[in-house]
Order: C-alpha cells, then structure tokens, then sequence
C-alpha cells in the first residue's frame, strides 16, 4: 500500500510503500508503476518524464513546465489504482549460465563461506525462481532475489577495478547480472553470454521490473558459441 | 556534397547533446542532456535554430576543429576564451555569445572557459546525428547516443547540415550568476543526518573538488554524520540529489546520475539553481540555502522569465 509520499526537489516525487524488502511489497511498487505509465500513455497526466521503480519506492520525474508535485500528487491520492493486476508483459525469462572457474571468479571463496561444495551452490541457484525487484544503476542491470538464506554472502571487502560484462554475481539475497564491464564488489558465480541490455533495439532490455528469472546451466562451449539475436 | 569540420584535438570532455532522453530511467536509461540548459537554448537561438537542436558540448578545454567545407554560420556560448585562425595561420580571438561565418581552412580553437565549466557550439541548421531513443544525447558511460556514445575522438569528422541563407547578425549580453549560493529542498533521508550535522550543512562552506563531472560533484567541507545509516536500500535517482557515502562528504549527483542508488541524501538542489550550480569550477566554495517547494517553484518562473527575456533578447 502507498504509505506516504515526498517531495524530491521541485521535479519530482517519492511514493513509498514501506520499509520491507519483499516481493509483495515491490509487487505493489510495480503496479503502481505500470499504474502511472498507463495514465501517461492514455493522457490522464501530463508532464511525466521518469518513472524509476525500486524495492520499496517509486520515484516519479516531471518538466516542471508542464505541471506541478501538489497536481501530480492530487491526481494520485484521488485516483484508485487498486484494482490493477500485474500485465501479463511480465513474463518468465531463462537465462544461460556458464559456472565454468574461468568465470566464476568467486566460487573458492563462495565455497568457504557457505560451506557447500560448487555443485551444491549451482544446484541451489539454478532451482531458485528469481524476481527482478528493479533494473538500474547503469543501463539494463536487474536487481533479482530471493536466494536461499544459506547462499547469502557479503560484498567483496575491496571491490574489484573491472567486472566482466556478463558476470553474474550474488550479494545477500540477491543476484545481479553486469550489463557492462564496470567496477563491482558482489561475488561473481558464473557468466551469461545473452545480451539483455541492447540501446538499438526497440525495448533496449530483455528484462523489466516485475519478471521472473530462470537460470539454465550451459557449457563454457555453448557458452563460447552463444549468438545473441 | 558533405559539409563537415575536421577534429584537431577533441578537447577534455567534448560531447553532444540536447535535452536528453526520457521515459526510460525503469531500464537504467539516464535522460543526460546538456547540463546548463539555459545556455543550451541561448546557444541555438544565437544561430536561428529550434532551441532543442543537437549542440557541442566542452568543458574546460574544447575542441580545436577545421573547416572542410565551404562555410558555415556558428556560435560559442558562455565565457570562452577562443581563437579563429585563417588559412595563413592569422589568430584574430573570437568572440562568444554572438553569431559569425567562417570558411573553408579556417580554424576555430576553444582553448578555455573562463571561471565557469561548460560552453556550447551551435552551428546553423543542426549538426547531423543520429538520434537514440528520440535523443542525439551521449552518455560515454553506457555508450549510448550520437556519435557511437562517445566523446570527440582525434581524426573525426564533424558532419552538419548547410543553410541556405545567413543569419542576421545575432548576440546577446551574458554573464553567470557569481552568487555561490545554491538554494535547496530537504532529501528524503535529511532525518538521517545528526541535528547538528542538519545545520552545518547551512552553515558552512563546501569546496567543489576535481573529482567533479557530467555525473557527479564532490564536495569538501564540514563532514556530515549520519545518526542512523549511511546505506539505504537502493532507490530512484533525480537530478540535483545531493547524497552522502560513509565518509561524510557530500556529492551533487548531475546529468549522468546514476539511475538507482544506495546513499542517504540530505537534499536536493532545486531546478532554477541547477545550471548555475554545473557552472562552478573546482576550487569554488559554495554554500546551500534551505526552501521550500513553494520558493522552489516560484524561483523557476523567475528562471523561465529570464531565459525568454534572454530568448527574446536576441531575436530582436
């Protein structure tokens, strides 16, 4: 439920649903998101520039030429958006993944941390059905959970320079897949040769907030012959 | 036939861009975009195109370009220090904030920008680039935009589009705001902050250090503490956030913010403060002014008033 909403600045708004970290939770984020897209698309509101979905909030950015927080914060608390159910857009998505050692940079110490051996840890991460909570930080990047408690680690202690585009890595409950090459700290466990992230296509990521995720283990021959569409 | 300029040196941080790019911050997508839009505007006015027409970017130091072609009719906006060198090698220093032609074998050199940090070139009827979703704006980070997403590159070729006719002469009076005030909202984590902390964040002075860019700008001060976390869980990023890591050191999150972030933020600069704030070198002390949404808006009709003034000024 929309618990309270702020003010960001002058162009922009917080609508937040509570302090918890759960798929109900951002399931709500998510359809009040959609909630607002529609009404955007369907000009009910004007002046809508982002909609930024996260585990618990939706941020909302508007041209402040075009209108005002206390009107877009009017038309949200008289509109009822309630009723609305997930679109049946989001969808299941498989995902190949190599846990060849060449790519899963972290597996030793995975393995010492969580006391389970590599199949063990594969075997849990492939069978966990993921949800993608947010996509962001930079272009395409999901934030998906939940893993099983006993795969929960902490961020590396010193984060490395270059992270390979394609790594998959888990922090705490979740796993992440680096759309770039770019610094990171979180614990790589394998490598995804699909694209998700594409600016030339006409929906730029294979994944949006609300999918679910399966992950499917590939050889690092397949992987190596993997051709992206 | 083409019409394009050659790139001698590509300048410090040499990039296209118009207002940016939006609807798709859900996926990640930044909008970037200029980042003093006012002087994006003033930048295309001065030569006659729409206001939203794709512009070089410079900061610092810009480019040194040569005309291949026959002609064209260009403008510098800002406080920049440039020179146009003829084809003997003549310097004969340019003038910014007004229209002016030049010709094939000319040279224009942008050495520097003067106490600020960005500056435009227009070019009469629009450089030619692709757009991406809707946007010619570059964001190097991600590779997205004009130009393969990437900055001015040595040996490249600047390609635009020939008008027709000159423009009349064109130009406009133009100086930065020198205030070093930057008024702003209360964060959504402002709580977060010691009371003490609250108020020095008004009192005290920030320097603008070089680790300062298109994405963000990192301040020196009285350092802030955080009573009750300095991680949040990871939540959408606006313009102008003005967030604070574990050290206590704020940074004003600008153009090429990152979408999502996990820092408190103890406020965020308001919209008609934001193109005089990117123009601040490193090594300027500012200060934060708290207001309220209702100032906050009424600052921008100000702003808004101005710049059609401005607008208005040189279409005259």
């Amino acid at each position: 439920m929309l618990k309270k909403i702020s003010n960001i600045g002058d162009c922009g708004i917080a609508c937040d649903f509570g302090d918890e970290i759960s798929k109900d939770t951002n399931k709500e984020v998510i359809k009040f998101f959609s909630f607002v897209q529609d009404s955007t698309k369907a000009k009910k509101i004007k002046g809508i520039l982002n909609c930024t979905p996260s585990y618990n909030k939706l941020i909302i950015n508007f041209d402040l030429e075009k209108i005002k927080s206390s009107e877009l914060i009017q038309f949200i608390q008289k509109s009822d958006y309630s009723k609305i159910t997930l679109p049946e857009k989001n969808k299941l998505i498989e995902i190949p993944i190599c846990y060849d050692e060449e790519f899963a940079l972290d597996i030793k110490t995975l393995e010492q941390k969580t006391k389970l051996n590599f199949k063990e840890i594969t075997k849990e991460h492939l069978k966990t059905d993921f949800f993608v909570y947010m996509i962001g930080f930079v272009p395409g990047h999901p934030f998906m959970g939940d893993l099983n408690k006993k795969l929960y680690l902490n961020r590396l202690e010193t984060p490395r320079v270059r992270v390979p585009k394609g790594s998959v890595g888990i922090v705490e409950k979740f796993c992440n897949i680096y759309t770039f090459d770019s610094p990171g700290g979180w614990n790589i466990i394998g490598k995804t040769p699909l694209e998700l992230f594409n600016i030339n296509k006409k929906n730029p990521s294979i994944l949006s907030p609300g999918d679910s995720v399966q992950f499917k283990s590939i050889t690092k021959k397949e992987l190596l012959s993997f051709k992206n569409e | 036939m083409s019409n394009y300029f050659k790139i001698l040196r590509p300048g410090i941080n040499s990039t296209f861009q118009d207002l940016g790019r939006f609807g798709l911050q859900h996926l990640g997508i930044v909008p970037s975009g200029c980042m003093d839009r006012s002087l994006f505007y003033l930048a295309n006015q001065l030569v006659g195109n729409e206001v939203f027409e794709g512009v070089l970017e410079f900061a610092y130091q810009g480019p040194l370009l040569e005309l291949e072609s026959e002609s064209a009719e260009i403008a510098i906006a800002g406080k920049v220090n440039f020179n146009v060198i003829d084809k003997n090698g003549k310097i004969k220093q340019g003038v910014c904030n007004q229209n002016f032609c030049i010709y094939k074998g000319e040279k224009i050199d942008i050495i520097s920008t003067v106490k600020s940090v960005y500056g435009y070139l227009s070019i009469s009827g629009g450089f030619k680039l692709d757009k991406v979703k809707e946007s010619i704006s570059t964001l190097v980070r991600a590779k997205i935009g004009s130009n393969d997403g990437e900055k001015l590159k040595l040996g490249e070729k600047i390609f635009y589009n020939q008008i027709k006719s000159a423009n009349s002469k064109k130009k406009i009076e133009f100086n930065f705001d020198e205030n070093n005030t930057i008024r702003v909202m209360e964060g959504l984590q402002f709580s977060y902050f010691s009371k003490e902390s609250q108020k020095n964040f008004f009192l005290k002075e920030y320097e603008i250090t070089k680790l300062t860019d298109r994405m963000g700008m990192r301040l020196e001060g009285e350092k802030l503490q955080n009573v009750i976390s300095s991680n949040i869980k990871s939540e959408g990023i606006t313009k102008g956030s003005i967030q604070v890591p574990g050290d206590g050191q704020p940074i004003i999150l600008l153009s090429d913010h990152p979408t999502i972030g996990g820092y408190p933020k103890i406020a965020n600069v308001i919209t008609a403060d934001y193109d005089k704030l990117v123009q601040k070198a490193p090594g300027t002390k500012i200060n934060f002014k708290l207001v309220d949404i209702s100032i906050a808006e009424s600052a921008f009709e100000e702003y808004l008033k101005r710049l059609n003034n401005n607008l208005n000024a040189i279409r005259l």
